[in-house]
């Protein structure tokens, strides 16, 4: 067809972006808050990453360079997906090194290397609500945000500890932000948790289909709820990546037959390069998780 | 005047004259083929097959021809002659493990034996509009596919997830094209309910479950398309004689995991099967199924989708489309009465307001 309709750069109109970034500015000012927005229909499905992308288009600038990762790695399917949508529809520079980044899409992880106060850290978010599978309805639960109404969530975490032992939420694990709102760190597992805490990054969340950006402002304090007697406990798989050696970063398990056969893997995949090709200085890369 | 309508045999006929018309379209534009649709709108077909309860790729096309794109009718078209077909028998569970695969995805493991295998899929591309794009493209040729444990065997050798239910003894399973729906339903029942039941109403289940209404944790453990083997035994011969490949779409959900003082927790499953490359559909199938199993599982019945007689009920959209668009039958009748009767109603009705209002007026 040779009227082939033309896109502005990252894709959304001006005016797009504009009301984006009200909304965004309004989340800043509020930490923890989610801020409605009006979420347009993206070439992609709801639920793949719409508020993320729209996020992203609506602060990226020609001089960024972008990168995105899914499940902690620039290589699976959604990321180049994505990054390719955005090397289309902009044109800006990407890369798959968290330092050089300024922009870093996520989906289900931080990166393991600590980010700087240039960088912005965008997540899909699925289901912005934290109370959201404590209570389906939206005026319930914006009600119980105006009131700091929280018991509920409390009162579940005791449940999983009565019933099991410990706290049964392993991912999407909620936090408090600037001691007023709880919040939804997005599926993330919940050893990203402490990363999200005083972080130097501006960490900026799209929820498309759900029509929510919240945010977290640089240096913010964000708690993981818990309880005195049963503090936060971060969690990851105790090994070894079989590449790079390392022992602290969140292990992806890779199944290598049907007879039992697995083995660990980094699941961010730039911090096992980073060590693989300096291994020397393999070390000193670790960031220090308290 | 007023004439109350005569003459429907010659009106009905007419319409379906027109009907023929329509159907052809503009006479100068070439008549789409029964080979066209096949190939060209598989999923259409797929789906049609699917809901239709019937696996012939030709009859489908038919049916979407003649219903004009309509897929609920041409659903409807081919289970109206599903239902005239003599039964021989039931086949043998089919083997999806042993499945020729086109398409193989985890989302709970980042690799796995036999790899992630892409298939012909929608999801990575942009949704910008691209006629040119919609035509033909060669593949690069694939690697030959290896063996492929199913994910769900692999998590049951670990005894991390519950075992998938044995088969009665007698082999027997239910089949609602044969016997009437009872509740509470048993699994197998449920699960043929969900493969005939309507796409979309699956999906708007499916979805709400993500939302908070009946949440169930999944993660899709595997989703697989391929060809799948059809073996029946005749009585005659007592064993087992292939009849044919067919292509099916399966999704393993791993869901909330479950433990007991007497039993360590396991994972749970959603189990979503259907004919041809329906992914959507078997994907809402498994998110259905699991939340259908609340109470077999002890959960809080509180959400529509754990609702067994409210989803069973309501899936089958040859069944809906009918009872919602007989309101255009003459309801004439029944409507005569009720107008009788709200006549009389407000022919009694005297408010106490209107009489004092009378008043009024007369004072002033």
């Amino acid at each position: 067809m040779s009227s082939a309709p033309a896109y502005n750069f990252a894709y959304l109109d001006e005016q797009t972006k504009r009301m984006i970034r009200r909304a965004l500015l309004k989340a800043v000012a509020i930490p923890g808050y989610q801020v409605p927005f009006a979420s347009r229909e993206m070439p992609m499905p709801y639920g793949w990453g719409t508020g993320g992308v729209q996020v992203t288009a609506s602060i990226l600038g020609p001089d960024d360079v972008l990168k995105v990762i899914d499940q902690g790695s620039d290589d699976t399917t959604n990321a180049v997906s994505i990054r390719k949508f955005f090397i289309k529809t902009a044109g800006v520079r990407t890369t798959t090194s968290t330092r050089e980044a300024t922009v870093i899409q996520t989906r289900h992880r931080i990166p393991e290397t600590a980010l700087g106060a240039d960088q912005i850290l965008v997540f899909q978010v699925p289901i912005p609500e934290p109370l959201r599978f404590l209570e389906p309805r939206e005026t319930e639960t914006r009600r119980m945000h105006a009131l700091a109404d929280y018991g509920l969530m409390h009162v579940k975490l005791y449940e999983d500890i009565a019933r099991h032992g410990h706290i049964a939420t392993t991912y999407a694990y909620p936090v408090k932000v600037d001691e007023r709102y709880v919040m939804d760190p997005s599926p993330t597992p919940k050893f990203d948790n402490p990363k999200m805490n005083d972080c130097a990054a501006l960490q900026l969340f799209g929820a498309g289909r759900e029509k929510r950006v919240y945010a977290v402002p640089p240096y913010t304090r964000v708690e993981s709820l818990d309880f005195e007697d049963h503090p936060f406990e971060r969690y990851r798989r105790d090994g070894t990546c079989v590449l790079c050696g390392t022992n602290d970063s969140f292990l992806d398990e890779v199944i290598t037959d049907d007879r039992g056969g697995r083995m660990f893997v980094c699941s961010d995949t730039d911090y096992c390069e980073i060590r693989r090709s300096r291994p020397a200085a393999a070390p000193a890369m670790a960031r220090d998780h308290e | 005047m007023y004439v109350a309508a005569k003459g429907g045999e010659k009106a009905i006929e007419n319409a379906h004259r027109l009907l023929a018309h329509e159907r052809r379209g503009d006479p100068s534009i070439p008549e789409l083929s029964l080979e066209q649709i096949k190939e060209q709108l598989r999923l259409a077909v797929d789906r049609v097959m699917c809901e239709g309860s019937l696996y012939d790729r030709e009859l489908a096309a038919v049916a979407i021809k003649q219903a004009r794109g309509d897929l609920i009718e041409a659903i409807f078209l081919l289970r109206a002659f599903r239902a005239t077909l003599p039964r021989f028998g039931g086949s043998e569970p089919v083997d999806t493990g042993a499945m020729t695969v086109g398409r193989r995805i985890s989302a709970a493991f980042k690799d796995l034996p036999g790899g992630q295998v892409l298939g012909p899929t929608f999801d990575y591309t942009h949704r910008l509009l691209d006629s040119e794009g919609a035509s033909a493209m060669e593949p690069e040729c694939a690697q030959a596919i290896t063996a492929m444990p199913r994910v769900t065997d692999i998590l049951a050798a670990d005894d991390l997830i519950e075992q998938s239910p044995r088969s009665r003894p007698d082999g027997r399973v239910g089949d609602l094209t044969q016997d009437p729906l009872n509740f509470p339903a048993d699994r197998d029942v449920r699960l043929q309910n969900l493969a005939r039941g309507d796409e979309g109403f699956l999906l708007a289940l499916g979805y709400s479950t993500q939302r908070g209404y009946g949440r169930t944790h999944p993660f899709a453990g595997e989703i697989r398309l391929g060809e799948v083997m059809i073996e029946f035994v005749p009585q005659e011969l007592g064993f087992p004689v292939p009849l044919g490949e067919i292509t099916v779409t399966e999704c393993q959900m791993i869901n909330q995991f479950r433990g007991s003082a007497t039993e360590p927790a396991r994972f749970t499953r959603g189990y979503g099967l259907t004919f041809g490359h329906s992914e959507r559909k078997a994907m809402a199938m498994a998110l259905v199924d699991r939340a259908l199993r609340a109470r077999e599982l002890g959960e809080d019945i509180k959400a529509p989708a754990q609702d067994e007689e409210f989803v069973l009920s309501h899936t089958d959209n040859v069944q809906a489309t009918g009872f919602v668009e007989h309101l255009k039958l003459p309801h004439h009748v029944d409507f005569q009465a009720e107008l009788g009767l709200l006549r009389r109603l407000r022919s009694e009705f005297k408010p106490e307001r209107e009489a004092a209002h009378v008043v009024e007026e007369a004072a002033e």
